[in-house]
C-alpha cells in the first residue's frame, strides 16, 4: 500500500523515481559539505572545487542514463561521479589520498573516476575532455552498442578550441553524446559574460554546429531531466549529439582558497533562494511527501556519508610500491607466441 | 623475401592488423580517398570502409582526443597526424590526457593509441614543416616513442605498437618513405625496446635512430676505408630506451657518438650521453660526441637546408678524431 501511495504522488512529477533523485541530490550535497569540513580539518590537501548549488544538473542527467552509458566530467567533478553511483567511501578515500580511493590515491579531487559506474574520468585541463567524449561515443558506433556519453563542463570551457573541435566532430558524425554546459556564471573568478561575445556561451554557439539551442534551468532537476531525457533518446536513436546549457550557480568560490567575494551579495542571495536541493524538497512536499519523511531521507544520507568518510579515514595511505605502478600498462603480449 | 618501400611496409602493417583485429581503426586528415599525405593509407578505404578509415576535419586536437576516448572504451585507434609539426595543437591530448589517464585514474583505464606522424627535413619545406620534435614526447612518462629506420622495422614495429596497450608516438621520416628493403611476409613482429645493431664494429659506437641510421652506416663505410671499425646501433625507440645494448657496445669500443637530426641542446643525445657517463664512465677513452641538426628554424634554400642537417663528414671526422686517427 505504501509503495502504491508513493507511486501515485510521484506521478505529479516528471522524474520517474523522485525519491531516489532526491536522495542522490542529498548525497551529492552532503559529500561536498563533508569534504569541505574535512578540508578545513586538513584531511584533504592540494585543491578542491566544489559544485555546491549545481547538484540538479548532475543528478538530473544521471537519472536519464543506464548502465553502459559513459560520463566524463571536470575537476569540479565530485557531483557527477557520486550521481552515477560510485561508492562514497572510495570517493572520500580519493580525496584523502588513501589506498581505498577510486584512483588508489593517485588522482585526488580533480580526477575522480569509476569505470565500473561509467565514469571515464574527471579532467583538469579545461575543455580537453570534450574530444575524449567524442571518442567514447565513436566506440559505441563502431562496436554497435547503444551506449550514450554524457559530458559535463563549465561555461569557461566554451571559449577554448577543444570545445569547438569536439562539437564539430560530434555533429558531423552524429555521435551519441550529450554535452552539458553547467553555466554557473563565472569562468573562475571572472564573469563569463565579460569574456564571451554572446549571452549564452554554449547555447548561442550551437547553431554553428547545426545543433538546436537548448537552455534549461539547471537548478530545476525536473527541467534538467526532461531535456536530458530527450537528448539521450535522440543520441540512442542515432540522431546525433545535443548541447545543453544548464543555468546554475556555484554557491562557493572557484576552489578551496576562494571565498568568492567578487560576487555581488544580492546575486548570491538570489541564487541561494533558488537552491536546487531545497527547491526540489519543496516540490516533493507539494507532491505529497511529508516534511518528516523528507527529513528522514536526509538523516539517512547524512549517516551514510559520515560512515563512508570514516571508512575512508581508516584506510591507509598508498604504500611507496604504488609510485611506479600504472605509469605504463601491462601490454597484451599474446603476439609473442 | 618481398622487397617493399617503407611506405608500403606501413600500409601492409595497417592492413594486416585491421584484418586481424576489428577493434583497430585509422583516423586522420586526408587518409580516406586521398590515401594520406604520404600515401600510407592508400587503398585501405576501399577495403575497410569509411568508419574504419575515418577521414577527419583538420582538427589535430580532436583527432587525438577522439582516439583517446575510443581507446579507453575498447578500440585500438591508429591516428595519423599529417606531419609532426602539426602535433603541437594536439599535444595537450597526448601529454595531459593519453599519457596520464592510466596513472591518474589509478589503473582504471588504458589508452592503447598509436599516433603515426612523419618527422624530419629534407624536402625544403622550411621552418614549420621540417621539425624533429619526437624527443619532447619521449620526455613524458606514460608514452612510448618509436621510430623505425627500415621498411622491415616499419612493418614490424607498427604491428607491435598497434597491439601494445600504451599511447605511442610512431615517428616516420619524410625521406624514408621511398626507401626499399626486404620485409617479411605476414606475421612480422619487432619487440619494443630492443635496439638493433646494424653493423658490428670494435673501435667506435655510433648510436642513432630513424633516418640518421643511414647516415651513420654511410659514415661506417667511410671509416672502414680508414681502418676504423664502427658499430652502428639503431635505437628503434626513444622510450623504451635500450641502454643495455648501447652500454654493451661502448664497453667494447670505448668510444661513443650519437647522431640525430633534431636540435642539439636537450636533445636525445643529451640523455643518452648522460646515461653513458653515468653507467660506463670508466670505459670511455674520449668524451661522448654528438652530431645533430643545426639549432636554427629550418631554412628554405637548398644550400641552407642541407647545411642545417647532420653532415656525413661531421660523423666521419668526429669518429676519426675520437679514435685518434686523423
Amino acid at each position: 500500500m505504501v509503495q502504491e501511495a508513493r507511486t501515485d504522488r510521484g506521478s505529479a512529477l516528471s522524474l520517474p523515481r523522485p525519491e531516489e533523485a532526491y536522495r542522490d541530490m542529498l548525497r551529492v550535497r552532503h559529500v561536498a559539505e563533508k569534504a569541505y569540513e574535512l578540508f578545513l580539518k586538513n584531511y584533504i590537501h592540494g585543491t578542491m572545487h566544489l559544485g555546491v548549488g549545481q547538484e540538479a544538473v548532475a543528478v538530473g542527467v544521471a537519472a536519464t542514463l543506464k548502465s553502459g552509458d559513459y560520463t566524463l566530467g571536470t575537476y569540479r567533478g565530485h557531483n557527477h561521479v557520486v550521481a552515477r553511483g560510485a561508492p562514497l567511501d572510495a570517493c572520500f578515500g580519493e580525496l584523502f589520498g588513501r589506498e581505498i580511493g577510486l584512483c588508489k590515491g593517485k588522482g585526488g579531487s580533480m580526477h575522480l573516476t569509476s569505470v565500473e559506474h561509467g565514469c571515464l574520468g574527471s579532467y583538469a585541463i579545461v575543455g580537453a575532455h570534450l574530444p575524449i567524449a567524442c571518442g567514447t561515443a565513436w566506440s559505441a558506433r563502431l562496436l554497435g552498442t547503444d551506449s550514450v556519453t554524457s559530458c559535463f563542463f563549465g561555461d569557461g570551457a566554451t571559449n577554448i578550441g577543444a570545445f569547438h573541435e569536439a562539437l564539430n566532430l560530434a555533429a558531423v558524425w552524429k555521435l551519441p553524446v550529450i554535452f552539458v554546459c553547467e553555466n554557473n556564471l563565472y569562468m573562475e573568478y571572472t564573469p563569463i559574460a565579460n569574456v564571451t561575445a554572446v549571452p549564452r556561451p554554449a547555447a548561442d554557439r550551437a547553431s554553428a554546429y547545426g545543433l538546436e539551442s537548448i537552455v534549461v534551468d539547471g537548478n530545476d532537476i525536473e527541467a534538467v531531466y526532461n531535456v536530458a531525457a530527450k537528448a539521450v533518446q535522440r543520441a540512442r536513436a542515432g540522431e546525433g549529439p545535443s548541447l545543453i546549457e544548464a543555468l546554475t550557480y556555484r554557491q562557493r568560490g572557484h576552489s578551496r582558497t576562494d571565498p568568492g567575494r567578487y560576487r555581488p551579495s544580492e546575486e548570491v542571495a538570489e541564487w541561494l533562494e533558488r537552491d536546487p536541493v531545497t527547491s526540489f524538497a519543496r516540490r516533493l512536499e507539494n507532491a505529497g511527501w511529508t516534511l518528516d519523511e523528507l527529513a528522514r531521507i536526509e538523516e539517512a544520507v547524512v549517516a551514510e556519508v559520515e560512515e563512508a568518510a570514516e571508512r575512508a579515514l581508516a584506510s591507509p595511505p598508498p604504500g611507496p610500491e604504488e609510485l611506479f605502478t600504472d605509469v605504463f600498462c601491462g601490454s597484451n603480449t599474446s603476439w609473442r607466441n | 623475401m618481398p622487397v617493399l618501400t617503407y611506405r608500403q611496409a606501413l600500409n601492409e602493417a595497417l592492413r594486416e592488423e585491421m584484418n586481424r583485429d576489428e577493434s583497430v581503426f585509422c583516423l586522420g586528415e586526408e587518409i580516406g580517398r586521398f590515401g594520406g599525405s604520404y600515401r600510407v593509407t592508400e587503398g585501405l578505404l576501399d577495403e575497410f570502409g569509411p568508419e574504419r578509415i575515418l577521414a577527419t576535419p583538420i582538427s589535430e586536437l580532436g583527432i587525438i582526443g577522439l582516439a583517446t576516448g575510443a581507446a579507453m572504451t575498447g578500440l585500438r585507434p591508429v591516428a595519423e597526424i599529417m606531419t609532426i609539426n602539426f602535433i603541437m595543437v594536439g599535444m595537450d591530448q597526448l601529454v595531459n590526457n593519453a599519457a596520464k589517464i592510466p596513472y591518474m585514474f589509478g589503473g582504471e583505464a588504458q589508452v592503447p593509441i598509436v599516433v603515426r606522424t612523419p618527422s624530419g627535413a629534407g624536402h625544403q619545406l622550411t621552418a614549420q614543416h621540417s621539425q624533429v620534435l619526437e624527443v619532447w614526447f619521449a620526455y613524458v612518462p606514460g608514452m612510448y616513442v618509436v621510430a623505425p629506420s627500415t621498411p622491415a622495422d616499419a612493418k614490424g614495429l607498427l604491428k607491435t605498437c598497434i597491439r601494445d596497450n600504451n599511447p605511442i608516438l610512431f615517428v616516420e621520416n619524410v625521406l624514408l618513405y621511398n626507401d626499399k628493403g626486404e620485409v617479411p611476409d605476414g606475421e612480422h613482429i619487432v619487440p619494443l625496446g630492443k635496439a638493433a645493431i646494424r653493423r658490428e664494429g670494435d673501435d667506435v659506437t655510433i648510436v642513432s635512430y630513424s633516418r640518421m641510421v643511414n647516415v651513420a652506416l654511410q659514415a661506417a663505410d667511410a671509416l672502414a676505408d680508414d681502418g676504423i671499425s664502427a658499430e652502428v646501433i639503431d635505437l628503434r625507440s626513444l622510450r623504451p630506451l635500450d641502454m643495455d645494448t648501447v652500454l654493451a657496445s661502448v664497453r667494447k669500443t670505448n668510444h661513443a657518438m650519437i647522431v640525430h637530426e633534431g636540435w642539439r641542446k636537450y636533445g636525445a643525445g643529451a640523455e643518452i650521453a648522460a646515461q653513458i657517463q653515468e653507467l660506463a664512465f670508466d670505459y670511455l677513452d674520449h668524451p661522448v660526441q654528438r652530431v645533430t641538426g643545426a639549432e636554427v628554424p629550418l631554412p628554405y634554400a637548398q644550400s641552407l637546408e642541407a647545411a642545417a642537417l647532420p653532415q656525413l663528414e661531421f660523423v666521419v671526422d668526429g669518429a676519426r678524431t675520437m679514435v685518434g686517427k686523423r
